[in-house]
Parts: C-alpha cells; structure tokens; sequence
C-alpha cells in the first residue's frame, strides 16, 4: 500500500544550491518505511512513546489518500523520492555580514530587516557577532526566572516528556489530514512554548532567539501552552525570502489556551515561491490548530507571500464558555502562485466570539481562494460571528474565489459575513500619478491600505517589514 | 510657461483636438469655455498626460520642456497640478498619507530635502484653513464618503499642498452650490500669484464672477473658435452656445 505516484522534478537546477550527493551519515536514505522512522527517532534519542506515537502514525498514513478537493493544482508528490531526515548541516559560516551576496542584503535592507537579525539570517557564525550572542543570552535568563520554558522540540520531548505525552496531538490529532499525519510521522524540529499558570510572557516570542536553532527542515512540529491565566505571543517566520532544498513543507502547530489564558501566533511567510514562469517553489501544506478554555482568547495573524502553493486553514476550537478566536489574513498570489486558506472556528462552548477578517491579493496569473468554516454546535448558546473576506485584484489574469461554509446548529447564532472584490482601477492609478505618485508607490499605498487591518495585528517591528514585504512582492505586477 | 501649437488629439479613433493654439503666461488666469462635447476635458487629459489619449499633431512646451514627452507622474513633479471634474475615492489611504508620499516624491525628483514631519504638519493645517477643511477629515481615507463639494474642496487643497506652478481646474464648479463654489474661488485666489498660472476649464459663467480671468477663450469642436477679456464670457453667457456653433460656422 505504498504511494505509487510518480514525481516529476519541477525544481530546476538553480533552486538547488547547496545540495550534494553524497549522504552523510546523518542522513536517512530517500523514502519512507517503518526503519526510516526508527531511524529518525534514534537519531533523536526519543523516549519509547515518541517512537510509538510515530510509528502509530505511520502505519494510519499508509491507509490514507492524498485530498485534492482544494483550489489547487500540482503534480503528484513521490514520497519515495523525499529524504525524511537529515541532521542539521553544519551550513557554511560567513565570518561577517560583509561576506553575504549583495544582493541577499540589499533585499534585507529593502525589507528593513535589523541588522542582528540579518546576521543571524545570513549565517555569521555566532560567535563573530556579539550582539547576538548577549541579546539572546539575557532572552533565556529572563524567561528562565519566570518558569518560562522555550526551546526546540527536539529538546522538550527528552527535557519534557510528560507535558508532550499529555499535549502533543491533543488539538491536532495524528489522524487529523493526510499531511497532519504524515507530519506526526516524520516531524523533525519545531518550537516548545510553555507559559506557567498567571505568567504574561515579557516579550515577543520568535525562532531567532534559539541560538543554534537547527534547520528544522521540511515538517516542522510547533507545540505552545499557556497555562491558566497565561499570556504569550509568538511569532513564526520571517519577511526575508527563504530557500529551502525541500519542497514539501507539511507542518504542524498546536496552540493550547487554558482557561483565561491567551495566545497570539502571528505568521509571515516568504518562502522562495517559484520563479516567474512557475516553476519550482515550496508547497506550503500547514494544519495550524488552536483550543480556548473557558474565558480564552487565540488570535492566528498571518501575511502569506511566499510559496508555490499555500494550503492551510488555521483554526481555533471554541471549547470554552466565553472564548475568543480571530483570525486575520492577507495572502498574496503573484506570477502562478496558488492558494486555498482560510480558517475554521468551531464554537462548542456558550457565548463564544470569533472573528475573520480575510484580505486576498491576486496579481499576475495567481490564483486566490478563501475557504473558511463558522460551526456552531448544538449546545453553543449565544455565539456572535463576524467574517469579512475581501479579494483585490491586480490585472486581468488573475483569480479570486471564496468558499464560505458555515455549519450552525444553534438558533440563537449570531453570524454575519461580508465580501468585497476590487481592483485598483486605472482611475485611481492615474489621480496617483497626477500628483507625482510613482506607479510602484501608488501600489504600495493602495495595498497598505487595503491590508491595514491586518497589518495592525502584527507586532510593531513586524509589521513595519511586513509593509514593505507586500510592495516588494507586487512589484512588476501592475502595468 | 504653457506654449500649445496646433495641438491634435484622438481617443479611440475619435478625433477630439482639432488644432488648438494657446500661450499661457506666468501670473495669467485663462478660462476656456464651451458646449458639451468641444473637448474642454479632453484638452485637460492631454496636457495631464492620461492613457488612452493619443497626440496626432502639434506641440506642448512647458517651462522649455516637450512636455508630451514626460510621463504623468514627472509632469506632476514639474509643477503641473489637474483638479479633476470627478476627483476617485482611494479607500484605505489617508489625505494626509497620500499627500506626504507626493510631496515627498516631488522634492526628490527636485532634489530638495524631505521635509520633516513638523513642517509637514505646519503646512497641512494652514493650508486647510485656506479652503476651510476640517484637519480630521485629513485623517480619512481620500474622498471616501466625502460630498460632491467637499471632493471639489479637497482636490484645491491638494493643490495648496502640491504649490503647482500651472493648474488646471477641469470644471470644479460642476455641481457646487453656491457656498462651495466661493469657498473654492476664494481658495484659487488666495493661492494665485506672478509665478503661477491658472486654466479654469467650465461650462458656466457663474465661477468666473469669483475667479477672474485675464483670458477667455471659447472652445467649440476641438478647436478654440474665439478669444477675448473677461467680458467675452458674459458676452457668451448672453448669447449662448449657439452664438459660438454660430462663429465656428463662419469661420
């Protein structure tokens, strides 16, 4: 009962810089069978109920078929012909910011990326850059004094076991989706959040901030918890373009509220999108989950530009009386990018809000869909919902589409849902040109406008870069 | 500043401009008046630089400049500024956020220094004042939910910010009542000075009772059929349009 399917390669030779022939001995022949997973947890050193939790997995992925019901196209994806682990390569060091391509760094000049951050983008070896060094060292002290546990997943399932046994799986189950499955499977790294009961986390959240943080590779297994009254905010990703020599990226997160507790997650995601005609690019297949206890509040943030093909809907399960879900979206299709997302929130508890606010952007020939899903149980008394989905187009060969689903069993329901589709007219280019606007500038005014909302949800830092993310992205697209 | 020669313009294999000749000076105010259909907006367009329009004849010079050689966005930046008859909402982008981006990009194409917030701040209240605009208003997003009138008052605004050296007001008093009409009037004539110029394009009279112009010219069938003083407009306003088809037939 193997995959069958046969791969054609899309990526083209320029896409796989870096990579060698030759498996070191850290790495997994290609394909998938039970040894591959064994492999891959020794290598880790894993507990024996990792190991079973994955094996468990497997053995249901092998019974499952791939979906294709999404607004999506791409060839068939050979399993066999994907290498499942590979220990983290030791990636060519530079020795100062002064040895990056110059064009990588006139790109994160443009994005306005810091310049500490940069040189951990870049690879400068850790040790040539103090500031990181310190900025990150103090980073763990303070957490540290506050029982605030942040490290990679790798490190929490030896270093935690018991709260991984109890919380992994638990939002997104290893049976969820194809690609949820697969990832419980083979996952190779991610982040472990904890917050203590009544701990507001003092600062934002992010991967750059653990030093030494491996490639975490192609399934990233992301699991965060904030206990009672706990707050945190986390941020995933980054506006500079990131290569990867792996296509598939199907990861998992997991974000748990207890009660009163809240969680912010906020995504921006460049990852390489193809070239202009096409080809190569990520498949960005994401199962994102969330649950609220009583009195929690979840909100997903993301701003997509990146990826071939972006597939996820991340969601929050209203479980609670009184909990709060929102999410708010701006995701770009430009050139032949594609993309079907959007979110799921289920209201089972009493009085629960949620809140969509979702803006696609549709430029060259990409193509946009929104799909999203408002369910409201049968004992989910008083739910208010508020969706909002708007579509601007930029050209003529582009598309947008929305696929609202809204499941309600509840008549005291309250669900209200608006959509709009633009585009910026030629009118408004040239009123912008009249007064001496570039065309690339009125662009980016007119899109930040659009997208506002959103933008606004971000964290300050990242929102600013997140601006200038989006105008880059567009530029050529109209005209 | 303005030197139109034998200027001939079509818009979709129409042609519209059939030869129009006009010299404008620093310091002078031209109002060009005409039926319906004489090519008063389209003139407009064309020295603005709006796709769609193709130039099939004749020249514009412009301060020395070819100007049909420039794009839009640079004969902005040279100090051309159009008041459109029918100024776009932009939604999502403040008054304010959208006249910082202008300025800032004619002062670079000029090599001037940026100017700085406080400055801009400074300029954008006064000049508010100038056309009686409430400063809040600034902060929505352009002409989103504005009235006719305050559209009109926002696009002389604009031009006080922009400090054009020739305006072109494409019928701004087009569905103003009266006391719009004189809040822009009073606005074109505060900002009047010898080193700028102005061509009020209108259909009506009635503004230029406000506005008073040093030359009239009468358009009929895309070509200027008469010129005069500011009395040729009352004349016109006596006689009507047929009095122009009239001229035009003579000639």
């Amino acid at each position: 009962m193997e995959n069958e399917e046969i791969l054609e390669k899309i990526s083209d030779s320029e896409y796989k810089y870096g990579f060698s022939n030759d498996f070191e001995l850290d790495a997994a022949p290609k394909g998938l069978t039970e040894d591959t997973i064994r492999f891959i947890s020794a290598k880790k050193e894993e507990p024996e109920f990792m190991l079973n939790w994955r094996l468990k997995a497997y053995r249901h992925w092998l019974k499952m078929v791939e979906p294709k019901w999404a607004n999506v196209h791409y060839p068939p994806i050979n399993y066999q012909d994907i290498i499942f682990y590979s220990a983290p390569k030791n990636a060519k060091k530079l020795n100062s910011i002064d040895d990056l391509d110059p064009e990588i760094k006139k790109t994160y000049d443009r994005l306005g990326i810091p310049l500490v951050e940069q040189n951990f983008l870049a690879g400068v070896a850790v040790d040539a850059v103090m500031d990181s060094v310190s900025v990150a060292t103090t980073y763990k002290e303070k957490l540290g004094e506050l029982g605030i546990i942040f490290c990679s997943m790798s490190e929490a399932v030896q270093l935690h076991p018991e709260l991984i046994e109890k919380y992994l799986g638990s939002v997104v189950p290893y049976l969820d989706n194809f690609f949820a499955t697969l990832n419980s499977a083979v996952f190779s790294d991610g982040s472990f959040v904890y917050i203590p009961k009544g701990v507001r986390c003092p600062m934002e959240l992010s991967t750059y901030f653990r030093i030494n943080a491996a490639n975490t590779g192609q399934f990233e297994r992301t699991l965060i918890i904030a206990d009672e009254g706990a707050y945190v905010s986390y941020l995933e990703g980054c506006t500079a373009p990131m290569r990867d020599e792996n296509q598939l990226h199907a990861a998992v997160v997991e974000l748990i509220a207890l009660d009163n507790a809240e969680v912010k997650y906020s995504t921006v995601q460049n990852w390489y999108p193809g070239d202009k005609e096409g080809k190569g690019g990520v498949y960005n297949f994401v199962t994102k989950r969330g649950i609220c206890y009583k009195n929690a509040k979840m909100s997903w943030t993301q701003v997509e530009t990146g990826s071939s093909i972006t597939w996820k809907y991340p969601g929050v399960i209203l479980k609670g009386d009184n909990s709060i879900g929102e999410f708010y979206s701006v995701a770009m299709t430009n050139n032949y990018q594609q993309a079907d997302t959007g979110t799921k929130m289920v209201h089972m508890g009493k009085n629960t809000k949620s809140r969509i606010v979702s803006k696609g952007i549709s430029a060259g020939h990409g193509n946009n869909s929104y799909r999203g899903l408002v369910k409201v149980t049968k004992n989910a008394d008083n739910v208010r919902n508020y969706s909002q989905c708007d579509s601007l187009l930029m050209g003529d060969r582009c598309g947008a589409h929305t696929f609202p689903y809204f499941d309600i069993k509840n008549s005291t329901a309250i669900v209200e849902h608006e959509a709009t589709t633009s585009k910026i007219s030629e009118d408004i280019m040239f009123y912008c040109k009249q007064r001496g606007i570039s065309q690339e500038d009125a662009v980016a005014l007119i899109v930040n406008g659009y997208a506002k909302e959103v933008l606004n949800q971000l964290p300050m830092e990242f929102a600013v870069e997140a601006q200038k993310l989006l105008a880059i992205s567009l530029e050529g697209s109209v005209g | 500043m303005l030197s139109i020669r034998n200027l001939k313009a079509k818009v979709e294999d129409r042609e519209i401009l059939k030869g129009i000749n006009l010299e404008v000076k620093a310091g002078e105010v031209h109002a060009i008046m005409g039926p319906n259909g004489s090519g008063k907006s389209t003139l407009a367009s064309v020295l603005a630089g709006k796709e769609g329009y193709v130039v099939t004849e004749g020249e514009v010079i412009y301060k020395g400049k070819n100007l049909l050689e420039l794009s839009p966005e640079d004969r902005a930046r040279e100090g051309i500024f159009l008041a459109f008859q029918y100024p776009v909402e932009i939604p999502g982008v403040s008054t304010t956020n959208f006249l910082k981006t202008a300025i800032s990009e004619k002062r670079k194409y000029l090599g001037l220094a940026p100017l700085s917030s406080v400055e801009f701040l400074k300029m954008l209240k006064s000049k508010a004042k100038l056309v009686e605009i409430e400063t809040d208003m600034l902060s929505r997003s352009v002409n989103v939910g504005f009235s006719g009138g305050e559209k009109k008052r926002n696009e002389i605004f604009q031009l006080a910010m922009m400090n054009p050296e020739l305006s072109i007001l494409d019928e701004t008093d087009s569905g103003l009542d009266i006391d719009a009409l004189r809040i822009v009037a009073e606005g074109v004539n505060k900002l009047k000075s010898p080193d700028n110029a102005f061509v009020v394009i209108t259909h009506y009279q009635r503004l230029l009772n406000y506005i008073i112009p040093d030359y009239v010219h009468v358009l009929n069938d895309g070509q200027i059929v008469t010129s005069g003083g500011k009395e040729l407009a009352f004349k016109l306003e006596e006689l009507g349009y047929d009095w122009v088809e009239q001229l035009a037939d003579n000639k």
